[in-house]
This record gives C-alpha cells, structure tokens and sequence, in this order.
C-alpha cells in the first residue's frame, strides 16, 4: 500500500513464526487497553477512573510507604508502624492468588490441548465439597493436621479429578462439546454444594453452613507466628499459595521436558498429526480433562482450608478467571504464577469498590484484547522506500 | 385436588413453560442463523444479560416495554458485532473470543445494572382465558413473536435464496466467494443478528417471562442455548421443540411448590427443590448424550466451516 506524500509504502507480510515478543507484548497490550476502555465504562457508570484504579491497586498490593515500613519492621522485630497496613493487602493478595493460580493451571492444561474446560468452577466446588466432608464428617477433630490436610487434599483432587474426566470421557467416546458440559456441570455443582450446605444433611439448622473446621483442617496462617515476629500480625497469608506455585512448576516440566507433555502439545497443534504418530488422543482427551479437574479440585480444597468453613456464599467465578489467567499467561505455568498474583490483586482490590463488577468487566476486556492483537503478530508491518516517480522522470529529461 | 383442578394446573404449567422457553428460543434461533453462517458465538449469555439490564434500565427510566426490548436488543448487537469484528476480520479463534464475549457482558451489565437490582419490575396486563391461571397480554405477545422468529427463520434458511447464500457461507466458504458472495458481509450480518436476538431474549426475560434485575439474571440460560443449537442440528423448528421443554424444565420446581399437589409437591420438602434445580443443566447433557448418538446415525452435522475463519486466496474449507 502506497502511503500518499511520502516516498514510503507499507508492506503488510505474514509471517511463519510468532515471534517471541509477541506473547508479552500483546498480553501488556492487553492489561493497558482493558485499563483504558475499563477507565470509560467507569466514567459511563459515574466514577472517576484514575483515582478507583490507584484504589484498587492501594486495597489489592498497598503503597509504597507500607512496604517500606513492613521491611524495616520485619528487620526490626516490631509491629507495623500505626496507621500504615504494611503487608497486609499483599497478604490478602496472596491468598486470592492460590485458588486462581489452580484453576488458571488447570485451565493451561487443557487449552495447551485445545480442550476448552470452563468447568474448573465446578470442578473446585467438587473439590471443596469433598474437602469438607473429610474434614467434618469423616476424620475426627484430633487428626494429626499433616494427615488431615493431606486426606483432604486427596478427597479434593479426586473428586475434581472426576468431575473432570465425565466430560473428558463424554469428548473422548461420544465427541460432544465439552465446552457445553463442563459449563453445565458447573450449574450442577452449586446445586449439589448449596443442597449440602444451606438445605440438605450438612446444614446446622437456620446457620446455612458446616459450621467452623476443627483447627487440624485448616491452614496455618501467618498471623500465628506473630509471637515470634511481630509484623505477621493479623495476615492471613497461609502455604496454599506455595501449593499453587509447586503445581505451576511440576506442570511446566509435565509440558515441556516429559514425553506426555510433548504428546499433548503435539495433539493441541495438530491432532491429525498426532493420530498419524501413534498417539492415542482419546485417552489422552480423558487423562487430561482428570488432571485439569484435579488442579481445580485442589483449588477447592485449598480455599474451604483457608475459609474454615463451607457454606452456601462459597465464591463462584475463579474457574472462569482461570481461563482468563490462562490465556494471559500464554498457556505457559511459570508465567501464571505472576498472573495470578496479579489477578489477586484485582480481585482483592475492587472487593470493596463501587461499582461492582469491575473485575469481571476488565477480565473481559483484556482476554478480548489479548485474543485480537494476537493475530496482529501474524503479520509483519514494514514501511519500504519507494524510488520517488519524479525523479526518474527528471533523469530522463537530462 | 379435583381431576378438573389437575388438568387446570397441567394447563397452567404446559404454558408457563411457552413463556420461560421464549428467550431460551430467542437465543437459540439466534444462535442457529449466526453458526449456520459459519461463526461460533459462545457469547450468548453476554448479550443476553446485557440485553436483560438494557431493557430493564431503559424500561425503569421511560416505563416503555417495546423501547426496552429494542434496547436491550440493540446491545446485545452491539457485543455480536464486536465478536464480529474479533473473528471475522482479525481471525481470532472463536472460541475464546465468545467466551471474552460473555466475560464482558457479565461484567458490564452487573456495573450499569448495580442501581436497578431490586427495583421494581413491569406489572403485567392481566387477561383472562378459560382454564390457565395468571396470563398476561405481554406474556402472550412474546410468545407469538417467539413464534413467528423461528417460523420465518426456518423459512429464510431453509426455502429462500438469501438463505441459500447463508448456508454455502457456512459449509463452503471458498465456493460461495468465487460465486459472488461476500463471505465477511455475510458473516457479519448473520452474527449481529443472532446479537440481537439473544439480546432481544435477554430483555423478553427481565421485562416479561422473570420480571426484575438481578446480577447473572440469566443464570446460565445463554449456555444452555448454545447446548440446544447442537441438539436441534441447527434447525430453528427443532430448536422450538427443545426451547420449550427446557422452559417446563425451568420453571417446575417452581410449579412444584403449590402444596395442592399430590406426592410431588416441595412446599414441604425444599431439599427436593434444590435438587430439581439441576435438572434443566443434567437434562441439557444427557439431550447431548442422546444428540450425540442421532448425529451419527443420521449423519447430520455441524456447519462445515463452524468456527473456521476465511481467509480470501488461502486454501482451505
């Protein structure tokens, strides 16, 4: 395309290879886009756009004064300085992002294969469902927490697991969508969840709950250590979040150094090819959906462990902001961990703000972004010399 | 309970299912036309909630129930046509881009919607026919474009020329463009109007099938619709068929809680309403289960290009 009044004319090539850049920079491209369109629905809806985000950045990370004064005081041995909240909304942070790094793997799992699991919803209501009946109903208050925990992780993976693999297998055998039953399954899940807990056998009568964990289910947090150390005081932040982070690196060696990884890839890109090679896709369709499931089961798991107790206000919406870590990250697990921490930030810090919404609304914006200027980075843009008419015309004159 | 009060309420309940089935089929046709162009739109239950808080939004401010409906259409539209735009011309996988769809109408319409939750809703116009118990004109109105949509949309597509050019757009977009047929115009226009009804359904619910406001009105019903699409084979008359079930589906826990009922009834027993709440979503897997096996038996398929973009001069479908 010639550019008019000037001796340039752009070239418009499509290239063989996404070039390495192009993830990070359309996936910024897309937090600062959402920001920006983000700032104009909020001015629509009657809020001032720059000072609800420094908000929310200020509920969901702190400022730097507060992180400032929370290192002096971890080094100093005393409690945070009065009126500042040091680590506090780091903490709260922290422990938003375990859940969300879960689903978000096991969102990175599937789509790496391009099986589209929106059921991680409901694959970690499972999961917490599970988790809670072996911490209330099941194991005695005594149990040694190590043993309770681990069995509850146990009953949270496996229900997941399964709740993951019905759609696997119904994908696998049948070939229904199982974009459809995994959503579905999820409605079925609240249902399921909400008839234990505010209805059915779980329900201590008008309370709409399990009642409080006995203390060996539930995670310790830092605020128990603040004997020692003064500035944990009141944070909540508990290991949840190093479970996500050694799921993230176990799945990024699964993906990229281990044979099955290299078979799910290889399936994701091209299944035809894949068929050809002597991969069995269909069971590979089914294990995959059980471990998406299972990371999301543990999501569960983790979150009634940090709760302390299960009832019907149980939060819906982390599975589907897994799928939006997921594509953020680029289907990549380490790059999930930032996100997610990320995300926890946003979820943490618009809790509190009005309009409410704002999450969901940027989430939206920035998966549609991210999925539009990606496809930009199949082409390459290059402006070229064009050897000016005017002067050929003068040569020949001469 | 007499025999005569029985069939009453047998009658009551078959049309409450036509009224909560309409934005189901709303949806559903809309979702029909849009993937038969060859565009998958799994943002359905995006623009139906934008649809519901347009419609309710602009029915509280002016108190007019057409330029509610058309609002709320309208927006619904409006998301289509930017998944239009996501799909078509940039060629982004549409998959994720209806899933960014239906993230952003949830977002959206619970931010503009967060004042009118709650608020008070249309009171309906009551009429009065022999036999069924609480009809309203509105009610009667929705049903009959309801109706009329899928009729002429199985007409259009099935038995016209233009519908021709949106069948071979979606099965082989290759040979409709060397036949003079612009695919992207196509596209679009298909899309958009599958926007603006499920747009339209969304307002039809939050104006007249459920009236009121609530943040995820729509609760899963844009997905369902999508389920649906697969079990009709993409045949708006059949896709009637199933709308309709699901709105019995729907409403019967409701209809169960009228404690005249012999046996069934939940007035006594909320346990079971619970349960039945998951009926209409087991009920949409299993209809899959069983479209699943008819598919392969007669052989009936999705669009061949669903959910592939055209590119112009690429070998392709």
């Amino acid at each position: 395309m010639n550019l008019p009044g000037t001796p340039y004319r752009l070239m418009v090539e499509t290239r063989r290879t996404n070039p390495g850049w192009a993830g990070v920079v359309s996936s910024i491209l897309g937090v600062v886009l959402a920001l920006i369109v983000g700032g104009f629905v909020l001015k629509a809806a009657g809020a001032a756009p720059i000072s609800t985000y420094q908000e929310i950045f200020k509920e969901g990370f702190g400022t730097p004064a507060d992180w400032q004064a929370g290192v002096v005081a971890l080094f100093t041995n005393t409690d945070c300085p009065k009126g500042l909240i040091c680590f506090g909304p780091l903490s709260d942070t922290l422990v938003k992002a375990s859940p969300i790094l879960l689903t978000g793997l096991a969102c990175i799992v599937a789509f790496r294969m391009r099986l589209w699991n929106i059921g991680a919803d409901g694959q970690m209501f499972m999961g917490a469902w599970a988790a809670t009946g072996v911490a209330v109903f099941l194991l005695p208050k005594s149990t040694n927490p190590v043993i309770m925990l681990g069995a509850m992780g146990l009953a949270g993976v496996l229900s997941g697991l399964i709740y993951g693999a019905i759609p696997g297998y119904l994908r696998a055998r049948l070939n229904i969508n199982e974009i459809i039953t995994t959503l579905m399954l999820n409605y079925v899940a609240y249902n399921w969840l909400e008839y234990f807990v505010i209805v059915g056998p779980w329900s201590r009568g008008d309370f709409e709950s399990t009642g409080n964990f006995p203390p060996s289910a539930t995670w310790p947090r830092l605020t128990q250590f603040a004997k020692a150390i003064p500035i944990f005081s009141g944070l909540t932040a508990h290991p949840g979040i190093l479970l996500g982070v050694a799921a993230a690196i176990i799945l990024a060696w699964l993906l990229f150094r281990s044979r099955w990884g290299y078979e799910i890839r290889v399936i994701g890109n091209n299944p035809k090819a894949a068929r050809y090679a002597g991969i069995n896709v269909s069971r590979n369709i089914i294990l995959v959906m059980a471990l998406s499931g299972a990371l999301a089961g543990l999501a569960g798991m983790n979150e009634v462990a940090a709760l302390r107790v299960l009832n019907g206000r149980f939060a819906r919406g982390f599975g589907f902001t897994g799928v939006i870590v997921a594509w953020l990250a680029r289907l990549n697990p380490l790059a999930a961990i930032l996100v997610a921490f990320l995300f926890g930030g946003l979820l943490v810090g618009t809790q509190l703000i009005q309009p409410q919404g704002i999450s969901s609304m940027l989430q939206g914006v920035i998966l549609f972004v991210v999925v539009g200027t990606e496809v930009m980075f199949r082409y390459r843009f290059r402006l070229e010399r064009v050897a000016p008419a005017v002067s050929i015309a003068a040569e020949v004159a001469k | 309970m007499t025999a005569g009060a029985l069939i009453a309420l047998a009658i009551t309940i078959l049309f409450g299912s036509l009224v909560s089935g309409t934005p189901l089929l709303l949806a559903t046709v809309g979702e029909i036309v849009s993937e038969r162009s060859g565009v998958l739109n799994l943002g359905i239950e995006g623009m139906m909630l934008m649809g519901a808080m347009g419609g309710f939004v602009v029915w509280t401010n002016t108190g007019s129930l057409p330029l509610g409906l058309l609002v709320g259409s309208v927006l619904g539209g409006v998301l289509a046509l930017l998944h239009a735009f996501v799909t078509i011309t940039l060629r982004a996988d549409q998959v994720v881009s209806g899933l960014a769809v239906t993230f952003l109408g949830t977002g959206l319409s619970s931010i503009l919607g967060g004042a009118y939750v709650g608020k008070q809703s249309p009171q309906p116009t009551p009429i009065f026919l022999p036999l069924v118990d609480r009809v309203a004109l509105e009610q009667i109105i929705i049903i009959v474009l309801g109706l009329l949509v899928a009729g002429a949309a199985w007409y259009y597509v099935n038995r016209t020329r233009p519908g021709l050019n949106l069948r071979s757009v979606g099965e082989y977009p290759a040979a409709a463009d060397a036949l003079g047929i612009n695919v992207y115009r196509t596209r679009y226009a298909y899309v958009v109007f599958g926007g603006l009804l499920s747009g339209l359904g969304g307002a039809a619910m939050s104006l007249i099938t459920d009236p009121g406001w609530v943040d995820g009105k729509t609760s899963g019903l844009g997905w369902i619709a999508v389920g649906l699409v697969i079990f009709a084979s993409w045949d708006p008359l059949r896709g009637m068929a199933v709308s309709y079930f699901f709105g019995l589906l729907r409403r019967l826990p409701l209809d169960l809680q009228n404690p005249a009922l012999p046996f069934i009834s939940t007035a006594n027993n909320p346990s079971l309403g619970r349960l039945m709440g998951m009926l209409p979503y087991l009920a949409t897997i299993f209809i899959l289960i069983l479209g699943s096996r008819e598919a392969l038996r007669r052989r009936l398929g999705a669009p061949a290009a669903l959910g592939l973009p055209y590119v112009r001069g690429e070998r392709g479908a």
